[in-house]
């Protein structure tokens, strides 16, 4: 049982999919300018991520090797445009600020990362609860970058004035920069900054060590 | 599913079996979703269409009811040179023709950018503009979203002296001191060539193969009115 709390738990913080792993980092650069898409992006992936795990993980004993791939492409591929039409369905408006997004979960690296590294080698409800911990892992980022970014970007969360921006006689000078996307770079860089501080198990190690050498030391 | 004792997952025949059972399976999947949402997507798709004809006649607010608003606005067709008809609308407030709002459509750069252009009673002055489908490259051609760019378009001219459309997109800025700019509107940064796409579709749809006799119609029953 512990085992699948930790598969749960752990992409949270500790194995986290966007920042020590460094996947979907485009999509969490994209649809991050305001929390209400950015939500409705973590629900799609998370589901996504959490089923398609499942159906591969209960077929994943006779999926041939040469075909893998390609099978786990199409089982999230038709996923991706199932989840797509119910949101153009019952999302509309917000679905439409999400434009080709939603159609490229299809090729975000979390998923097929999740599916070949796990859902093949695992039964059912584990995997079921690896793409969910791994969906949860990147809404956690994401809703964190979107949040900041629309409260300092536009004064607002959800479209809810927050902050009175000065336009409108207020104090807060909205800060532009936050709308475009290297700001969500340099959150996400932040974020990273801090979990590593914090957890200094996830630093990784240099590549290469410079240190002085005297020239005689090589022979 | 009923495992025989030993299963290749490797043969040929299981591969082409997995292949061809997955592929049916997953199209089953994918096309009944599409054909059960379907209505539904339709009617936001018109709900989305009736809020863009509210919005260019700059009557749309938040939290309005779309539904009643648009009850408002009549609907008529009319014939184009070509033989077939568009639909145009009128908003009419207290008995008088505030504005006439026309579809528009054309080539942008990438893509067949969809519009409505609306027109005060004089049929020459543009009161708002406004594309609701198109795709013109994020960040450089879809600027003709935006609401500063939309707002430039109000008071513009569409024609001189003639009936001949004048209106353009320019590259640039328009020069304001020059009298050419009651027909000129500033061009986007990096959307040159969605720019030239908004000037050729607008002069096309407000020229004589377009709403150009409409237009020239409705301002004539205008002065006789005056």
């Amino acid at each position: 049982m512990s085992d699948a709390r930790s598969v749960l738990i752990d992409p949270l913080i500790d194995n986290n999919p966007v920042t020590l792993q460094m996947l979907g980092i485009c999509s969490a650069l994209a649809v991050t300018t305001a929390l209400l898409p950015a939500l409705l992006m973590c629900v799609a992936l998370t589901s996504v991520a959490a089923l398609s795990c499942a159906a591969i993980s209960a077929i994943r004993h006779r999926i041939p090797n040469n075909i893998r791939i390609i099978v786990q492409m199409t089982i999230i591929a038709s996923l991706v445009i199932l989840t797509d039409q119910l949101l153009r369905a019952y999302a509309f408006e917000t679905s439409k600020q999400l434009s080709v997004f939603v159609g490229l979960i299809i090729t975000n690296c979390i998923i097929l990362g999740r599916a070949e590294a796990f859902a093949m080698k695992n039964p059912v409800g584990l995997s079921f609860l690896d793409g969910l911990g791994n969906g949860l892992g990147y809404s956690l980022i994401l809703i964190a970058v979107a949040t900041l970014r629309e409260l300092f970007g536009a004064g607002t969360l959800l479209g809810y004035p927050v902050f009175d921006l000065t336009q409108n006689g207020g104090w807060y000078e909205a800060n532009g920069l936050m709308l475009l996307p290297p700001s969500a770079f340099f959150i996400i860089g932040l974020l990273i900054w801090a979990i590593r501080s914090l957890r200094t198990q996830q630093v990784e190690n240099a590549d290469y060590q410079i240190h002085e050498v005297h020239r005689t030391d090589v022979y | 599913m009923p495992d025989k004792k030993p299963i290749d997952r490797d043969s040929m025949s299981n591969t082409l079996l997995v292949a061809v059972s997955l592929s049916l399976v997953c199209s089953v999947f994918v096309a009944s979703a599409a054909v059960v949402l379907k209505p539904v997507q339709e009617r936001n798709q018109e709900l989305y269409r009736q809020r863009i004809i509210l919005e260019v006649a700059g009557l749309m607010h938040k939290d309005a009811d779309v539904a009643a608003l648009f009850a408002n606005i009549e609907s008529e067709q009319v014939a184009l040179t070509d033989g077939s008809s568009a639909e145009v609308y009128r908003v009419i407030t207290d008995g008088r023709l505030e504005q006439v709002i026309l579809p528009i459509s054309g080539a942008g750069l990438w893509s067949t950018m969809y519009g409505y252009l609306s027109v005060a009673p004089d049929g020459n002055t543009i009161k708002g503009i406004r594309f609701y489908e198109h795709g013109e490259t994020p960040g450089l051609g879809d600027q003709i979203d935006k609401p500063d760019w939309r707002a430039a378009w109000a008071g513009k001219h569409i024609y001189a002296v003639d009936r001949e459309p004048q209106i353009e997109v320019v590259r640039g800025f328009a020069d304001s001191s020059s009298t050419a700019s009651l027909y000129q509107v500033d061009g986007l940064a990096g959307a040159t060539l969605t720019g030239n796409g908004v000037t050729r579709l607008v002069r096309r749809w407000t020229g004589t193969d377009g709403f150009g006799p409409f237009l020239a119609s409705i301002a004539v029953t205008e002065d006789d009115e005056t």
